[in-house]
């Protein structure tokens, strides 16, 4: 019983310095594992989830900007009028179908002077409906209407409709789109 | 062969040990008071556990099919209704199964709630039973994502803007949220792991949890009037109680089993009767005319976007769940003693009362949608034949001019069109000639200036119009201004 009292009450420390008595390598290498062990743990599951944590945040890290696309000849809008465009969205991925088509409003004004809104209202990103009967977008989600020109008419909407950089170059007119606009990222917008 | 059996299952039982651990748990007596009618109201827990063991079974069966591509996830749902053997079953069940263990979760709260079974020893129970509340609410929205179709779509727009207000971060929670720039095939696949993988798999340890403190801290008795939870003398009390009670299994369980067996049974019958959800509209974003509604129960929250002051909104979408989890996390923090009966407790029956009512009437708006403008109005509802008997002509080419210029989106007349501004049908005993032209050229309130869109002539014949919009036999409105020459 002594004996078995004895042996339990003893550390490992103890363990380690009898054995080193008779060799002293051995109380290098236990000692060695204590400070280790830890340590390497650590390191490899830390070198196992950073690639992890860096996949899950990979959107934010791949940002890719807005990209131009040709909306086709100025000629195929009239002047004084709003048409509804449909295009692919430049950002699609490969697995979208028909997911990455996108559309937008190209209003022309008089000559080479366009506005290009989104169709997605500025309260929460329903898709607005345009009434040339009564100049208006209206938003069947919350109630939210624009007039003509984009400006905030009535509703929930906090401003007005976003709009997209556009261009006209050799009679084509080339409109810079793909992200989602929201209220802190409407994109570059072109005031007419 | 008697002999065979017993012997393999003892060779199981010394492996297993399953009378030490398992059996003892579901052995776990439960009060005495349970035996009476208020014990029926004990089952709605293991009931909503039972709807989510279903969801976990059909989901794994629909995943056998159902493709998480945005490009094919519409053409999988389409071929899972029709070309499946019982695949319109499956997602029927899955449907009506999600809905019903959204219903009795918070009906389970509920319960607890008025029986103030959060109270001591039992608040972490109830923290937890929050959490569960918000997976459960997860798992709906996430799993109404995954049907992707026009719904799901600008749905998960809505989300994203919402997500975009936060102030700082907005943006780049955007583009986390949606996986990418846009909604497409990263916001869907993004969605698919995180209603089947992430959220059960955080549900499943927190339901473990959950029920490892119900069986040690036993079934709370029922309430009783004047008998109020004290801190330091429950835990004996209900030790004491305890040697009098039932073992859960097989007595108290009946009750269970029964309700179980009852809702199952609803949910099957509803699934074969209503059958599955959609897909709806395909998930094309160059389809304009939609009017994107999320799942029934989120309609309330679908109202309070429609109805927020736009000043207080952005606090109201950010602010308001964080407060509401908050408060309803702490509850047993700051109510942990006292009186559990609901008949000494009215401050929370009225509150579940409010909640209840204030949840149907916003359910109520959000299935009308009064705010919305009646797209086809100006269109498909003609001018009542009784408004145009006997007009003169510059009236009639009023009424012409309502039509045309898509005021019917917005009025109704003869409560026919949209509900967003008046009903136009009386308008001329509330409205004088002037006012008339005022608001049809400055708008006012909810409704745009239309001054920009008519001609002088098209406001005057359009008001000549609405002056004829009043009962035979009433007068028109008047100014208080003796000098107005149209008296």
């Amino acid at each position: 019983m002594e004996h078995s009292e004895a042996h339990m009450n003893r550390e490992p420390e103890d363990d380690a310095r009898d054995i080193g008595d008779s060799c002293s390598s051995s109380t290098d290498r236990r000692s060695l594992l204590r400070w280790c062990a830890w340590p390497i743990l650590a390191m490899g599951s830390v070198a196992a989830s950073l690639p992890i944590l860096g996949f899950l945040i990979g959107p934010l890290l791949q940002k890719r900007p807005d990209r131009w696309v040709d909306f086709g000849p100025v000629d195929n809008f009239p002047e004084n009028a709003t048409r509804l465009v449909d295009l692919l969205n430049p950002l699609r991925g490969p697995t979208d179908g028909m997911t990455g088509k996108m559309a937008a409003y190209v209003r022309r004004l008089e000559g080479d002077a366009f506005q290009v809104l989104s169709t997605h209202c500025t309260h929460l990103g329903c898709p607005v409906s345009w009434f040339q009967e009564s100049g208006l977008f209206m938003c069947p989600c919350h109630g939210g209407v624009y007039s003509e020109d984009g400006e905030r008419a009535s509703g929930p909407p906090p401003r007005g409709l976003y709009a997209f950089e556009h261009r006209v170059r050799k009679g084509h007119l080339h409109v810079r789109l793909g992200h989602l606009p929201t209220l802190q990222n409407p994109g570059r917008s072109v005031d007419v | 062969m008697k002999h065979a059996l017993q012997k393999t299952w003892q060779w199981f039982e010394h492996r297993l040990e399953i009378g030490k651990t398992v059996w003892p748990l579901i052995r776990h007596p439960v009060p005495r008071e349970l035996r009476q009618r208020v014990g029926w109201l004990y089952v709605f827990g293991s009931t909503a556990m039972t709807l989510f063991a279903l969801q976990i079974v059909t989901g794994i069966c629909l995943g056998m099919v159902y493709v998480p591509s945005a490009g094919e996830a519409y053409q999988s749902l389409q071929h899972l209704n029709y070309e499946v053997e019982f695949g319109w079953m499956l997602r029927a069940v899955h449907n009506w199964s999600a809905n019903g263990m959204v219903v009795l979760v918070v009906v389970h709260m509920a319960q607890v709630f008025l029986m103030g079974a959060y109270k001591y020893p039992r608040e972490l129970t109830w923290m937890l039973g929050v959490v569960l509340l918000l997976l459960t609410l997860g798992m709906a929205f996430t799993g109404q994502v995954l049907r992707w179709d026009a719904n799901s779509y600008w749905g998960v727009g809505v989300g994203a803007a919402m997500a975009g207000r936060v102030p700082v971060i907005g943006p780049d929670l955007v583009q986390l949220m949606l996986g990418g720039a846009v909604p497409g095939g990263g916001t869907l696949s993004r969605f698919f792991a995180l209603h089947v993988f992430v959220i059960p798999g955080v549900l499943f340890i927190t339901l473990g949890i959950h029920l490892y403190l119900v069986a040690r801290k036993g079934i709370s008795e029922p309430p009783e009037v004047d008998k109020p939870v004290d801190p330091e003398t429950y835990s004996e009390a209900y030790e004491q109680k305890l040697a009098t009670g039932d073992p859960f299994f097989p007595g108290a369980f009946r009750r269970d089993a029964v309700f179980i067996g009852l809702t199952l049974l609803v949910i099957i019958g509803l699934a074969v009767t209503l059958g599955p959800s959609g897909p709806g509209v395909p998930p094309d974003p160059t389809l304009i005319d939609v009017a994107p509604l999320p799942d029934w129960y989120f309609l309330p929250l679908f109202a309070i976007l429609a109805l927020s002051p736009p000043a207080l909104e952005t606090v109201i979408i950010l602010l308001a769940p964080v407060i509401v989890l908050l408060v309803l996390f702490l509850l047993p923090v700051f109510d942990r003693k006292g009186q559990r009966s609901p008949r000494r407790r009215p401050v929370a029956v009225l509150i579940v009362i409010v909640l209840f009512v204030a949840y149907g009437v916003l359910w109520q708006l959000g299935v009308q949608e009064p705010w919305s403008p009646h797209m086809t109005a100006w269109s498909g509802e003609p001018v009542p034949v009784r408004m145009i008997d006997d007009l003169s002509p510059r009236a009639l080419q009023g009424a012409a001019v309502l039509q045309a210029k898509t005021c019917r989106n917005c009025h109704a007349l003869d409560g026919k069109g949209g509900q967003r501004g008046p009903d136009l049908t009386n308008v001329a005993t509330r409205l004088t000639h002037d006012a008339l032209v005022r608001q049809v050229i400055q708008g006012g309130g909810n409704m745009p200036a239309y001054g920009k869109e008519l001609t002088r002539y098209e406001v005057d014949v359009l008001v000549s119009f609405l002056e004829t919009l009043k009962p035979d036999g009433n007068a028109a409105a008047r100014t208080s201004v003796v000098t107005d020459r149209r008296n």
